[in-house]
């Protein structure tokens, strides 16, 4: 699914240059779930930016589902981040002033599908995460975990190759994280492929493999047992 | 641009925005609606103005005469000056290359006039035929006073709107006679004159007739001629200047009269009068565009504020829609079609409520010198169009801006 090989990305910070990623070698098979780890600092936001062509990386190979992702302009880019990616937030990023349904339709819409279509895709993904009776509901009526959960909504409405998530949990206590990794395993069992950016072990731990970030290198990449959520809590 | 779609969701965006829509609405329209008020109420001004002036030719000059006040080469001040047949003769001849229309005038105040058992007193006014011109009168009806008239001493009148509703009511009065003073006049015409009913109170007859009928001998109250009107306003106004000049000097010396004696002969220049009014109706119509045009302009740094404040609001919604798959270009062109639908729709808004106001109170209005107040339409529209592409100018570049921005950097804008 995933194919990257040697990616390099520096910053410039003033007259310094800062070498984040030096390097990296990673592949993601159909319908994995993993994890990347690392302390802030490493890289793995960056990682997630350029896996999410929010950011191209300096030099290196990134091919996604046999496209290489390299020096796409804006309209492809947006074609594909559309078509391929669905992303998660740390601060769920919904806009405000659509009700949970509309947000989760947003996505099709620059498919340009028809309203009546969209809105009855972004209802079956609003009950699959458990909150049609929340549809018309404005962001600011949920709560934090309903809030991710419409994200997770919106992410999977373009049916998605990859689902990436920035901190997923970032911004919620653990119960309710707990309830949102569920999901994500429940959908990863469907067969989809998810990368999620943590820093948080037992996190890390309900995913299938953990990728560890140090300074830019990838320092440990090992398959894990699963931790099922809903056996556990 | 006419993407059903992309309307909708335009619609959506902004009824989900009711207070900023509300406001950047407000201030085109308000923007809008004040210069229509301006424009039309200057407008306004000049045709009452110009209005006043329509009174009487725009272009003439009246001699009239008093009395001395000056001792002149051993004649004592007090002295009465009388205007004759004789001086209108030689100066209207003299100057007849400048001059246009001419006419002596002599009148005699409180005759009473008769028709059948109908009486009332008028103004009994003898003049030129080219008298018609110099007053502004309008034949509605017959003819003017002309030559032969004049030279025949005939008995014929032209009479006002005003009184040949008092005295003839719906009758024809062409042909009529009537008596004034107990001698018999025949109707020649019916007149109206802008002046109203004060300048429709009287009767032209032939200044000959009057001098003759009522012991007028050859004297003569007034002297008034039009000037030739130059197509440059500027050289009219110094010719008729030099003219009257001219003529007061030459009328002082043929009645021997002291050249800086103002009482004895006055002289009406009217051009440099309607230079003055046109001058200050000028500096008013500026004054107005000066303030109209400050409105325009703060209109457009509020329009060009509220969508920096959108746009800088909206940043990360931006990178929102950007990550979910939306092309830099469709979000550009969303803000944009968004900004150009409130504000033209406020825009003529505010033209429709500006033109609405001065159609329901313009009519009321009763002052000589505001009339009419109206404005432009394709003034007002272009402004519109102006205040609504300085608006979109004053939002593109920072919806330009922000759609560039990588939208992770975007989204972590807070």
């Amino acid at each position: 699914m995933i194919q990257i090989k040697d990616l390099h990305k520096s910053y410039h910070v003033g007259t310094n240059k800062l070498h984040v990623l030096k390097g990296l070698n990673f592949n993601v098979k159909h319908g994995e779930l993993v994890s990347i780890m690392g302390s802030s600092g490493s890289g793995k936001s960056t990682f997630l930016n350029i896996l999410g062509m929010l950011d191209e990386a300096d030099s290196g190979e990134y091919v996604l589902d046999g496209f290489p992702i390299k020096k796409l302009n804006e309209k492809v880019a947006a074609k594909y981040r559309n078509e391929f990616l669905g992303f998660v937030f740390q601060s769920f990023n919904l806009i405000t002033y659509k009700n949970a349904l509309d947000n989760v339709a947003l996505p099709l819409y620059y498919q340009g599908i028809k309203r009546k279509e969209r809105i009855e895709k972004a209802e079956y993904y609003l009950e699959k995460v458990g909150l049609s009776e929340w549809a018309e509901h404005l962001p600011s009526e949920l709560s934090g975990g309903q809030k991710q959960r419409v994200a997770i909504a919106r992410a999977l409405a373009s049916d998605p190759k990859v689902l990436l998530a920035d901190e997923p949990t970032g911004a919620l206590d653990s119960t309710t994280s707990f309830e949102v990794m569920e999901l994500l395993q429940s959908i990863n069992d469907e067969g989809r492929t998810i990368l999620v950016v943590t820093h948080e072990h037992d996190i890390a731990n309900m995913t299938k493999r953990i990728v560890h970030l140090k300074d830019g290198v990838i320092v440990d990449d090992k398959l894990v047992e699963q931790v099922r959520v809903a056996e556990n809590v | 641009m006419f993407d059903i779609e992309r309307w909708q969701e335009i619609f959506e965006t902004l009824k989900k925005n009711r207070l900023r829509t509300f406001l950047t609405g407000l201030s085109v329209a308000s923007g809008i609606f004040i210069l229509v008020i301006l424009l039309g109420f200057s407008t306004g001004i000049e045709n009452g103005v110009r209005s006043e002036f329509e009174r009487d030719a725009t272009n003439y000059i009246s001699v009239w005469t008093g009395v001395t006040t000056k001792e002149y080469k051993g004649l004592n001040p007090g002295r009465r000056v009388q205007l004759k047949n004789d001086d209108y003769n030689t100066i209207t001849d003299q100057y007849s290359e400048h001059i246009e229309n001419k006419s002596a005038i002599f009148h005699r105040w409180g005759f009473l006039v008769n028709y059948k058992n109908e009486s009332g007193t008028y103004l009994i006014r003898g003049a030129h035929p080219g008298y018609q011109i110099i007053e502004n009168a309008d034949i509605i009806n017959g003819r003017f006073i002309n030559d032969a008239d004049v030279n025949e001493l005939r008995k014929v009148g032209v009479i006002g709107n005003r009184m040949k509703l008092d005295l003839f009511k719906d009758e024809d009065p062409i042909g009529k006679e009537i008596t004034v003073n107990g001698i018999n006049f025949k109707v020649i015409g019916v007149f109206t004159d802008p002046g109203g009913e004060r300048d429709e109170a009287r009767v032209y007859v032939p200044i000959t007739t009057v001098q003759s009928a009522f012991n007028g001998k050859d004297d003569v109250q007034s002297m008034w001629m039009t000037v030739k009107m130059s197509d440059n306003f500027e050289d009219a106004v110094k010719l008729s200047t030099s003219l009257s000049q001219n003529i007061e000097d030459q009328v002082k010396q043929r009645h021997i009269v002291s050249p800086d004696d103002t009482g004895a002969v006055r002289i009406f220049n009217s051009l440099e009068e309607v230079k003055k009014i046109y001058t200050l109706i000028d500096t008013i119509a500026a004054v107005f565009w000066f303030v109209g045009i400050g409105t325009i302009i703060a209109g457009i740094v509020g329009v060009g504020n509220i969508m920096l404040i959108i746009v800088k609001e909206r940043t990360k919604e931006i990178g929102i829609r950007k990550a979910i798959g939306a092309l830099p270009i469709s979000i550009v062109g969303m803000i944009l079609q968004e900004a150009v639908f409130v504000t033209m729709f406020a825009g003529l808004f505010g033209l429709i409520a500006g033109l609405g106001l001065l159609e329901l109170v313009g009519p009321q209005i009763e002052s000589d010198f505001i009339k009419y107040p109206q404005v432009n339409f394709n003034v007002a529209l272009t402004t519109v169009f102006l205040l609504v592409f300085a608006g979109t100018l004053a939002g593109f570049f920072p919806a330009y801006r922000a759609a560039k921005i990588k939208p992770i950097i975007a989204l972590r804008d807070e």
